[in-house]
């Protein structure tokens, strides 16, 4: 029974060290292959695209996709007389505040993008009020400005933040039913869908915050578990065609590694400052280095955590959404080759899903599992003091081996 | 790059939904399910150790069971011989007494039987003395009834006086 129950944990733990290999090596292959993709779109469009206007821009299509948007695009209609695209997308409500003129509130349709002609992507429809006027910068990356110059603070419920929404309230539902059926002082087995919770949850607390975080573990896996399912049930959004990249912007993992790094601040104990700023038994010009070191280790370990979570989400996109591109790209070059990769394309693209599906929650493991390594270290009272560069592999590795022992 | 600039808007609401998220997960779910999770746990540990306890616990009886049943085996036994001896002491101390009465009986009905074997030859003796005397007395009278009779034995009187 152990080993039923920990089985998908086991394969989660072994595909962790092999997936880190695994995406290093797909994380390469997706920016050479995106990279590619740009550079043979941009000689077509060079070469079609002032002659026909019918070539697609790979970079803007691609990182359209995965950078937040004010409004949330669906699809575009091409009206075949007059070569208009129409896009059909849910306009989203735009919050701006400007420290002189107060809060503005307004839905993202006012800017009428989805009026425009396609093609000049630097294009922008304003939106007045009292006298300010308001435009959408659209280059890499949606900026809202307004036309005076003066610095804008843009709070706008953007896609992103709508897909968090919807993943919060998702998660808030879920947990809350489950923990329903949870009423003090009964031992009941677990039912239904409980089973699943339950099965993260004690694998959370038991695997990730017990061999992490030493006696205090109880006070931080709630924690832990907030950030796990969090982050996991945003990955899991984001797959979803025409889902949000949320988890993959780093202004969402930046919030996430400094929530961390609070908690781990506001956790930390004497021994680990005094073991920080003044390591025993060294001598002082060594010392001087490691405390410099060390300080840096502080900043850095929210800093990996940050662009972890970020890269790896970003690239799974970035390929699912490039190896889609390819169809259109072959079909640029040939109609028939375009129909003939068809198949290529969809099962690379299926393949990837599943790797993100996985990814996914390996992400969302990792991220949880460093942070309770870094809050471990900070948190500790004890004499052993871990080496950051070993810490998250011997966690990993203590992890396997605990489920390995579980099982058996 | 651009990709690389966070926008403050989705940090900022990022911020507050993961706070909010955790504050609520927090109270409304986390701490039933970690507590719940925490006492069915103990529940189990709990009922295992108090089965293997109740196991210990009967082995202990079982242990003491066969004991208790082995001493009363052995008390039996032990009893038993002790009643076979007493059984056959009882018959021995009998026989032995029996035997002493028997004698006794004897030795007394000897006696009897002595005493009235002498009682009787006694009777016996003093009736044939009578009858000795009787006869003796009849024949003196007969022949001292006669004169001639009463001469022969003054005559033999005085033969027997003579011849001293």
């Amino acid at each position: 029974m152990n080993y039923r129950r920990f089985l998908p944990f086991l394969i989660l733990a072994f595909s962790l060290s092999i997936s880190n290999f695994l995406f290093a090596q797909t994380n390469g292959n997706s920016t050479s292959t995106a990279g590619e993709n740009l550079n043979a779109t941009k000689i077509e469009n060079k070469e079609e695209g002032k002659e026909e206007k019918k070539g697609i821009n790979i970079t803007e299509l691609v990182f359209g996709h995965v950078s937040d948007s004010h409004s949330w695009h669906l699809f575009t209609i091409v009206k075949n007389d007059t070569k208009k695209e129409i896009p059909v997308a849910i306009p989203l409500p735009i919050i701006v505040y400007q420290p002189d003129k107060g809060f503005f509130f307004f839905l993202s349709n006012h800017f009428e993008e989805w009026q425009n002609v396609g093609g000049d992507s630097s294009f922008s429809n304003s939106y007045e009020s009292n006298g300010t006027k308001f435009h959408l910068e659209k280059k890499m990356k949606e900026k809202v400005v307004a036309e005076d110059g003066k610095p804008v603070m843009d709070l706008s419920i953007t896609k992103n933040t709508l897909s968090m929404l919807i993943g919060i309230t998702l998660l808030l539902w879920v947990m809350l039913t489950a923990a329903k059926k949870y009423k003090i002082g009964t031992v009941a087995a677990p039912k239904g869908f409980q089973n699943f919770v339950e099965v993260v949850v004690v694998f959370i607390r038991d695997e990730v915050a017990k061999p992490n975080l030493g006696k205090k573990y109880l006070k931080f896996t709630p924690f832990l578990l907030t950030i796990f399912f969090f982050i996991w049930i945003n990955n899991l959004l984001g797959l979803l065609p025409g889902g949000a990249n949320f988890t993959g912007n780093i202004a969402v993992t930046a919030c996430l590694a400094l929530i961390t790094f609070v908690v781990m601040m506001a956790n930390s104990s004497k021994y680990f400052w005094s073991h920080l700023l003044n390591p025993p038994n060294v001598p002082f010009l060594v010392k001087c280095l490691l405390v410099l070191i060390e300080v840096m280790s502080l900043i850095i370990k929210p800093v990996a955590l940050m662009i972890r979570l970020f890269a790896n989400m970003l690239a799974g996109h970035i390929v699912i959404l490039s190896v889609i591109c390819m169809i259109f790209i072959f079909g640029m070059l040939n109609v028939f080759a375009g129909w003939g990769f068809v198949p290529v394309s969809l099962a690379f693209s299926i393949f990837m899903f599943m790797l993100e599906l996985l990814v996914a929650a390996i992400q969302a493991f990792i991220f949880a599992n460093l942070t309770a390594v870094f809050l471990g270290q900070a948190i500790e009272e004890s004499h052993e003091h871990a080496a950051d560069n070993h810490g998250s592999h011997t966690a990993i590795e203590s992890n396997a081996h605990a489920i390995e022992n579980k099982s058996k | 790059m651009d990709l690389l600039t966070p926008e403050f808007g989705l940090f900022f609401w990022t911020l507050i939904a993961f706070i909010a998220v955790f504050a609520i997960l927090g109270k409304y779910a986390w701490e039933p399910i970690l507590n719940s999770l925490g006492e069915r746990e103990k529940g189990i540990a709990d009922s295992i150790s108090i089965a293997e306890k109740v196991q210990k616990e009967m082995k202990q009886l079982q242990a003491d069971n066969e004991n208790l049943m082995a001493q009363a085996r052995e008390e039996r036994t032990i009893m038993l011989k002790e009643a076979k001896e007493m059984k056959d002491r009882i018959v021995n101390e009998a026989k032995e007494q029996a035997k002493v009465e028997a004698n006794k009986i004897v030795i007394e009905a000897q006696q009897q039987i002595q005493q009235q074997k002498m009682a009787a030859l006694t009777e016996v003796k003093n009736e044939i003395g009578t009858l000795a005397i009787e006869v003796a007395e009849k024949i003196l009278r007969k022949q001292l009834s006669s004169t001639d009779g009463q001469d022969a034995y003054i005559e033999m009187m005085a033969n027997n006086i003579r011849m001293n």
